[in-house]
Parts: C-alpha cells; structure tokens; sequence
C-alpha cells in the first residue's frame, strides 16, 4: 500500500513523498557498552500485521523495540549498529526529525504509565505539545481515542479527574489512547498485559485486535497462549553466546503450526522457555 | 536463652533507645518553658511586645525586633536558595552532562558538611566588605540572606534533586515516546509536579536556617532594629541568646530562655507541617 505523509528526515516543509509502507531491519545490533543485547537481526514488518516478538529473559526483545523508535538513544553508552528503514526512509542515518518519528512511530510501555494529571490532560498534553491548539479539535481526538479503546463509556464522566485513580487495565488502555491521539501508523508494545490482570488483559488483547486493521503493530510478549491469540506474524528471539538473537520469523500460522526451526518447534509446544 | 527470649530482650533495648529520643525533645521543651516562668511572671508577656526594643540592661524587652530579625533573614535566605535549588535540579537532570552532574551534586554534599562557622568567617572576611562597598556598613541583612542562602541550599537542592529524579524515572521515557520536547516535558509535567516538593523544601529551609547562629552572628551585625532597608544590621533571635548569655543574670537570664522557647515553636510548627505535608504524598 503506498500512502503519502511527511518525511521524517529534516526540513520539515519538504513536500510530502509517496513511499511503500513498513518498518525493515537489517543487521540490526544493539550493544551497552560492550556488551551486545542482540546482534545481526533482520526484520520485516508489514503494514497492518500484529507481529509477536517471543523469547525468555534477556534476548532483547525489549531493547529491539527501543531502537525501533530510537528511545535508544537516550540510553547512556546504547550504541545501534546496521540499519532500520521505515518507508524506505533510513532511521539511523542523518538527522531525523523526532518529533516526526515520535509521532508516527508509538510506543505503550509495560507497566501503565499515565501522567499525574486529568484524564483529559493526559490526552491533550502530547496534542499540545504537537502544535494542535484549536479546543474543537483537541475534544473531537479526545472522544475519538478514547472510544476507539473502549475507554469512553467508563471515563465520560470524569474526565477532569485524576488519571491516577484509574484501575491499571484501564490507565494502560488510557496510554495506549494517548498514544493513538498523535495518529501513528505503528504502534510498539512491550509486554502491554503482563502488569495487568487477567480481565484487563482480555481487553486489551481485543484491542489490540480491533487495531489491527487500522495500525501496524509490534507486540512483545511472554505469553505464548496469547501471542496465539493476537498475532498475524511471529518472530522467537533467543540468547546465544549471552546475546540476543532470531531464531524464526513469519506468519503466525506458519511459525505455530509448522515451524522451520527444532527451538520454535519446542518453544511453541511449551517444552522450552 | 531461647529465640523467643531474645527477641523481646531485643525488643526491650529498642523500646528504651526509641523512647529516649522521644523524651529528651519533650524534656528539652519542659526546660525551656520552666526556665522562662521568671520572665514570664517578673517581666508580663506585655513587655515582651510593647517595650520600646531589647535592651535588657535598661530593662526592655521587646522580642518583636529580634523575631522579626530572624524572620526576615530566613525568608530571605529560602527566597535566595530555592529558585537556586530548582533550576540546577533540572539542569543537572535534563542539559548536564553526567560528568558535570555529578561533580556539581558532590560539591553541593560538600557544602553541606561545611561548619557554619567557616561560612561565618568567609561572610566576614569577602561577602561584608563587598556589601560595603555597594552600600556601607557591610554587616547587614543582605549578608545574612546569602550566607545563610548558601547554607540551606544543600537542604533544598537534595530534596529537590530527589524529586526531579522520581519524576523523570517515572515519566521521561513516555514523554520522549510521544515526541513531547524536553521543554515541554520540564513545563507540563515535571515543574507542576514538583509543587508540593518545593514546599517542603522550603518549609525544612526556613526551619535550618531560622535555627542557625554562627554564621548570622558574624555577618549580621547585631544591631537591635527593625531594618528598614537590606543594607540595616540585624539581630537575630539565635545571635541575641549567644551574645547575651554569658553574662545575663536572673530576669535578663529567664528572657533569653523564653525567646529560645519561641523558637522552638516557630521550628516544631514548621517541621511538623513539613512532615504532615510529605507524609500526605506518600
């Protein structure tokens, strides 16, 4: 699908560009200091899939995401090799324009992290922050995102209150409206249910569902039972050698049902990991 | 002896090193007020306030100049230390290079390690003749302020950095998420946060430095009046019981009893309102 939109890369009035659409690494690695948290990872994702990044502990499933959208940067001693293209465009050379990727690129973090502010606020605030001024329009993605997770029904009439004194399924689906007010195209998720119980997680994996058709997704997760569940593509991350690396990636019918590697095979069927 | 008996003997000894320290503020308080009755009887609380000023060999005892004194040059010094405090907390959080960060926060724990009567004597010997130059004498308010200012700022800076830290651990990472500016983040979220720390900060600032003597004594100059300008020499409460009681006797002796009580309020008021204050976040 070729889609129009501003380029990422500086100046901003740059006339917009028709590109293809989707997020491809190549050789990606990642290290702190000396020590590699995943190393030579090629990725594809493509435009509204759900892909599900698998593995135990350490593999740098989480680390992938934060170089994905260069949170990496602010990491002291983070240094990203390799290259990250999205829409053909290259993320880790030249200076790009964050508030252009920040914007296009979200990201919901694991433990639900509204801000100590109004529920309103915590919509408005990034808006703001991105030059949107006018009330008119600030309501109508206020109303609009909120609904779109479900939130609207539970919250309407209190939007002025804190947004601290929501359930954690309910401020984790606040963050992920939040994030959805800046109209992104793709949407990074670090393990978004494992602080949550198992009704909040119900929800948000119907969302996640629902925003399929809408946005481009990377969701990483422990659980296999609902990587099942969501996704449309998988990929299983491991440690070799203490780093991170891929083991397989695909659609998730393929990597479930019949995986190409004998770690995917056992990792899927619950013998390992 | 078996673990059960241990264990209450150990409980025993805690009890008995937590309650002393309770009762020695309460001992010190009964003390004070027992020490101040004389005054109190001999003297009437009227004097304290109508006297024409503190002059205890004339017998006058007018409290208001020096507790205005005293007030004065903490507020002053709060004034001086706390925009201080806020803006190197968000410098060394959000522009600083760690290095630098870490230097500055290792010189402002240095600071606070200083004795006051250092600060007293570099008061005297660089900052009064300074003053004395802009506008004579030199011993004066002004000096008090930024001396004392220098002093609290460790307080404040730490609670502050303290704070700014939480908040950025908390909340930065989502900000940078969601393209929101450094700027942006400091004005919307951090700042406004940082409110009620900054009262605390101030409330624990101005119960140091009303409290503090040394120093105020050495660059205040010690005069008993109500300043009309910040260039006027000061008397502070602390610096009146210090000069005073070597040599004061009997109803003069009792007086300078009875203004370290009002301190003692003035300083239990504010840190209880502190404490009620942090405990209230948490």
């Amino acid at each position: 699908m070729d889609i129009t939109r501003n380029s990422l890369h500086l100046p901003k009035d740059a006339p917009p560009v028709t590109i293809p659409c989707c997020i491809k690494t190549t050789n990606l690695s990642l290290f702190y200091g000396k020590k590699a948290a995943f190393r030579d990872i090629s990725l594809n994702l493509d435009r509204n899939s759900v892909t599900v990044i698998m593995g135990p502990s350490g593999c740098g499933k989480s680390s992938f995401l934060s170089a994905l959208n260069r949170l990496s940067d602010f990491i002291p001693c983070c240094e990203v090799e390799g290259s990250i293209h999205l829409d053909g465009e290259s993320l880790l050379e030249g200076s790009i324009d964050r508030t252009v990727l920040h914007k296009r690129v979200g990201m919901i973090f694991q433990k639900p992290n509204p801000f100590p502010m109004s529920i309103r606020k915590n919509i408005t605030f990034p808006l703001r922050e991105h030059g949107i001024t006018s009330k008119r329009e600030l309501e109508a993605r206020l109303v609009q995102v909120l609904v779109d997770v479900g939130l609207w029904d539970e919250v309407k009439d209190r939007l002025d209150t804190s947004a601290l004194t929501l359930s954690g399924g309910q401020q984790q689906r606040l963050c992920i409206a939040r994030a959805l007010a800046l109209e992104p195209e793709i949407l990074l998720m670090d393990e978004p249910c494992s602080a949550l119980d198992p009704i909040s997680s119900g929800k948000v994996e119907e969302l996640i569902l629902k925003l399929q058709a809408r946005y481009t997704l990377v969701v990483v997760t422990h659980n296999l039972s609902q990587a099942r569940r969501i996704a449309t593509h998988a990929a299983l991350f491991w440690v070799k050698d203490d780093c991170g690396c891929l083991v397989e990636c695909g659609p998730a019918d393929q990597v479930f049902g019949s995986p190409r590697e004998e770690l995917t095979a056992a990792y899927v069927k619950g013998m390992k990991g | 002896m078996s673990l059960w008996q241990k264990d209450k003997a150990f409980l025993f000894v805690l009890s008995v090193c937590a309650s002393l320290a309770g009762v020695i503020s309460i001992f010190i308080f009964f003390f004070l007020a027992k020490e101040s009755v004389p005054a109190m009887a001999g003297i009437g609380l009227s004097q304290f306030v109508m006297d024409e000023t503190w002059f205890a060999s004339e017998n006058q005892y007018n409290v208001l100049p020096l507790l205005w004194g005293s007030v004065l040059v903490s507020v002053g010094a709060v004034a001086f230390a706390t925009p201080l405090g806020i803006l190197s907390g968000l410098f060394c959080h959000f522009y600083a290079p760690s290095a630098i960060a870490g230097f500055y926060r290792s010189m402002v724990h240095l600071l606070a390690g200083i004795p006051s009567v250092i600060f007293g004597f570099w008061g005297l010997v660089s900052l009064v003749p300074l003053v004395a130059r802009i506008h004579p004498p030199g011993p004066s308010l002004l000096a008090g302020v930024i001396v004392l200012g220098i002093m609290i700022l460790p307080t404040i800076m730490v609670i502050l950095d303290d704070a700014i830290a939480n908040l950025s651990r908390l909340y930065l990472n989502s900000t940078v998420a969601l393209g929101v500016s450094k700027w942006g983040a400091l004005k919307g979220l951090i700042l406004p946060n940082l409110r009620k720390q900054v009262g605390v900060s101030i409330l624990l600032g101005l119960a140091r430095s009303i409290g503090e003597t040394m120093a105020i004594l050495m660059v205040c100059g010690n005069v008993v009046r109500f300043p009309t300008s910040v260039f006027n020499p000061i008397r502070t409460l602390t610096a009146n019981i210090a000069l005073e009681m070597p040599f004061a006797m009997n109803v003069h002796r009792s007086a300078l009893f009875f203004t370290g009580l009002i301190m003692m309020v003035l300083v239990a008021i504010l840190m209880s309102t502190a404490q009620t204050r942090t405990s209230r976040q948490a």
